[in-house]
């Protein structure tokens, strides 16, 4: 493959790459890291490790209790990573945005709180067959706590949403429709809004899983319409061990913590307690400090980016792989081929050969993938495969990564004699 | 890393030895690799006395590594009491493959032990312990 002129709304990944030290860390294979493994968790650039550094180093105390200054400045800056993150999510107001470990505990901490206050026996409650497990297991559990019906909407054969099936789901007047926006294991886009207002119509709320929406393009709460958004840090260039769910004020103010202890209450005495204003009643304890600061330095750096150069750069990989990968005999590609349902996440099957062998064999050529089940096991079973082998792309990634993929592709079918 | 897929293991894999299902059998075991979630089931046939291996088969489909692994596992076990299949050391399993696996893969090379010891031991039993099969061992 000839490495083309770059086009104008495509950055150099390349150049990026010096702003992520661990692109610096020699591999064992003598090879330079070709990354292609963003969508399960992304390296950070200098400026997250820096943040978490000054953070711990000269900014750090408990926040929302000491009467002192620096007790002040942590708090200031917890506080301004939470208006951040509001501001990158376009959600109407910070107070709705509570901090949470990842997307998983977000997604917990609705099926807990709003879940077991609000559903009931009988009650339906809709997924899809598409979800990563942590938008899946939650309400399987809620199901058969409350004795409530959870139904997943279809997946088409080429790995979208059934809009029809959807449609039906939705007369029956389900509570919930808690869906992702990106599949982590087929790349499918689904077009939230759209959805949202079907299941609007419908009388639902929509939970949207955002981990892997929100690092690689524009996400809007407020455009899409939603009522809930699940998001991770890690997978935005941030610290692991940060999220952040964001709810409708109404909705958060309506449900019960999810944990309790300090910092989340008014008043305590020996006979009861009272919960602090949301979004502080859903953060039990010392919260992860630095980490926030982490969380606002990545945005930063993605935002002196540009989420449309983002999404425009892993449009332009997207369409240059799905080219390259589709000429390669025994290869199959799942999910839709149209780059507008599509990110920049691909995963493919290779004739004959099990995607851990792949795997093992790229790292030896320095190119690192997932294989497995990407953690969406009935995505698997729909397609009747095991497992398949992912390569996701984000903004360090160049189109020399794409030829370092299919020349390893190229170099483990001919050691199988699958070529 | 290519070291790992040596001929013979792609041999194994092409023309696993031992594979199907044995009916009738005394025996029958089947788990996944939680990591991928690949399925391996093993059926064993014992001798008149019920005490050693008559004949095994392993089914089901996984990568290179676990269906070399059982291949030349199950080729061992014609023949031995049910007494020294529990007592089957993972390491010597590891050892026998001939190859350097990873921490990464251990779990590929060890599906069919785990498999096989469900059959003799029952579901009760547990996947070995990893820092005390690669500790000592050859990997990479």
């Amino acid at each position: 493959m000839v490495i083309e002129q770059q086009r104008a709304d495509v950055f150099d990944g390349a150049a990026l790459r010096a702003d992520f030290p661990v692109f610096d860390r020699p591999h064992r294979s003598g090879k330079p890291l070709a990354f292609l493994d963003s969508a399960a968790s992304a390296p950070k650039p200098r400026a997250v490790i820096d943040a978490l550094s000054d953070a711990y180093g000269h900014h750090y105390a408990n926040v929302h209790r000491g009467i002192y200054e620096l007790s002040e400045d942590a708090t200031a800056r917890f506080e301004g990573a939470r208006a951040a993150v509001a501001r990158f999510i376009g959600a109407p107001s910070e107070r709705e945005v509570v901090f949470v470990r990842n997307a998983t505990e977000a997604i917990n901490l609705v099926a807990y709180s709003w879940g077991r206050t609000n559903i009931r026996a009988g009650d339906l409650i809709l997924s899809t067959e598409m979800e990563h497990h942590a938008n899946l297991v939650p309400w399987q559990q809620l199901a058969t706590e409350t004795g409530a019906t959870l139904e997943y909407v279809a997946i088409t054969d080429d790995g979208r949403l059934d809009l029809d099936d959807l449609r039906r789901r939705l007369a029956r007047e389900p509570k919930l429709l808690a869906i992702n926006h990106v599949s982590n294991a087929l790349g499918t886009i689904n077009p939230v809004a759209e959805i949202t207002q079907l299941a609007h119509d419908a009388g639902a709320l929509v939970l949207l899983d955002a981990a892997q929406s929100v690092p690689h393009m524009p996400v809007s709460a407020t455009e899409l319409g939603i009522d809930f958004l699940a998001l991770s840090g890690h997978k935005m260039l941030g610290p692991s061990g940060i999220g952040a769910l964001w709810g409708r004020r109404a909705l958060l103010e309506a449900m019960p913590p999810f944990m309790t202890g300090g910092s989340m209450i008014s008043k305590v005495t020996l006979a009861g307690t009272t919960w602090a204003e949301v979004p502080l009643k859903f953060e039990a304890g010392t919260p992860a400090i630095a980490e926030a600061a982490g969380l606002a330095a990545a945005i930063g750096y993605l935002e002196g980016i540009g989420m449309a150069k983002v999404r425009a750069h892993e449009r332009f990989l997207f369409e240059r792989a799905w080219a390259a990968l589709s000429d390669i005999g025994g290869v199959r590609l799942l999910g839709p081929a149209s780059p507008d349902e599509h990110a920049a996440v691909i995963s493919l099957v290779i004739d004959g050969i099990h995607p851990h062998d792949v795997a093992t064999i790229f790292d030896g050529h320095g190119v690192a993938v997932r294989a497995g089940h990407h953690c969406a096991q009935p995505v698997m079973a729909r397609y009747d495969l095991p497992a398949t082998t992912r390569a996701s792309f984000y903004v360090y990634n160049d189109l020399d990564d794409i030829e370092r993929l299919t020349d390893a592709i190229h170099a483990t079918q001919r050691l199988f004699g699958t070529a | 890393m290519d070291n790992l897929y040596r001929d013979f293991i792609l041999e194994h894999y092409r023309d696993p030895h031992n594979k199907g299902v044995l009916d009738p059998h005394d025996l029958h075991f089947a788990d996944s690799n939680p990591t991928c979630g690949d399925e391996m089931s093993m059926t064993l046939l014992l001798d008149g006395e019920k005490q050693r291996v008559a004949d095994v088969a392993f089914d089901g489909r996984g990568c290179a590594i676990s269906q070399a692994s059982a291949s030349i596992l199950t080729d061992e076990l014609r023949g031995m009491t049910l007494d020294e299949l529990r007592a089957l050391d993972p390491k010597e399993v590891i050892e026998n493959l001939g190859v350097p696996i990873g921490p990464a893969r251990l779990k590929c090379a060890l599906l069919s032990y785990k498999v096989l010891q469900g059959a003799v031991i029952g579901a009760e039993a547990r996947w070995p312990d990893e820092a005390d099969v690669l500790a000592g061992g050859s990997a990479p």
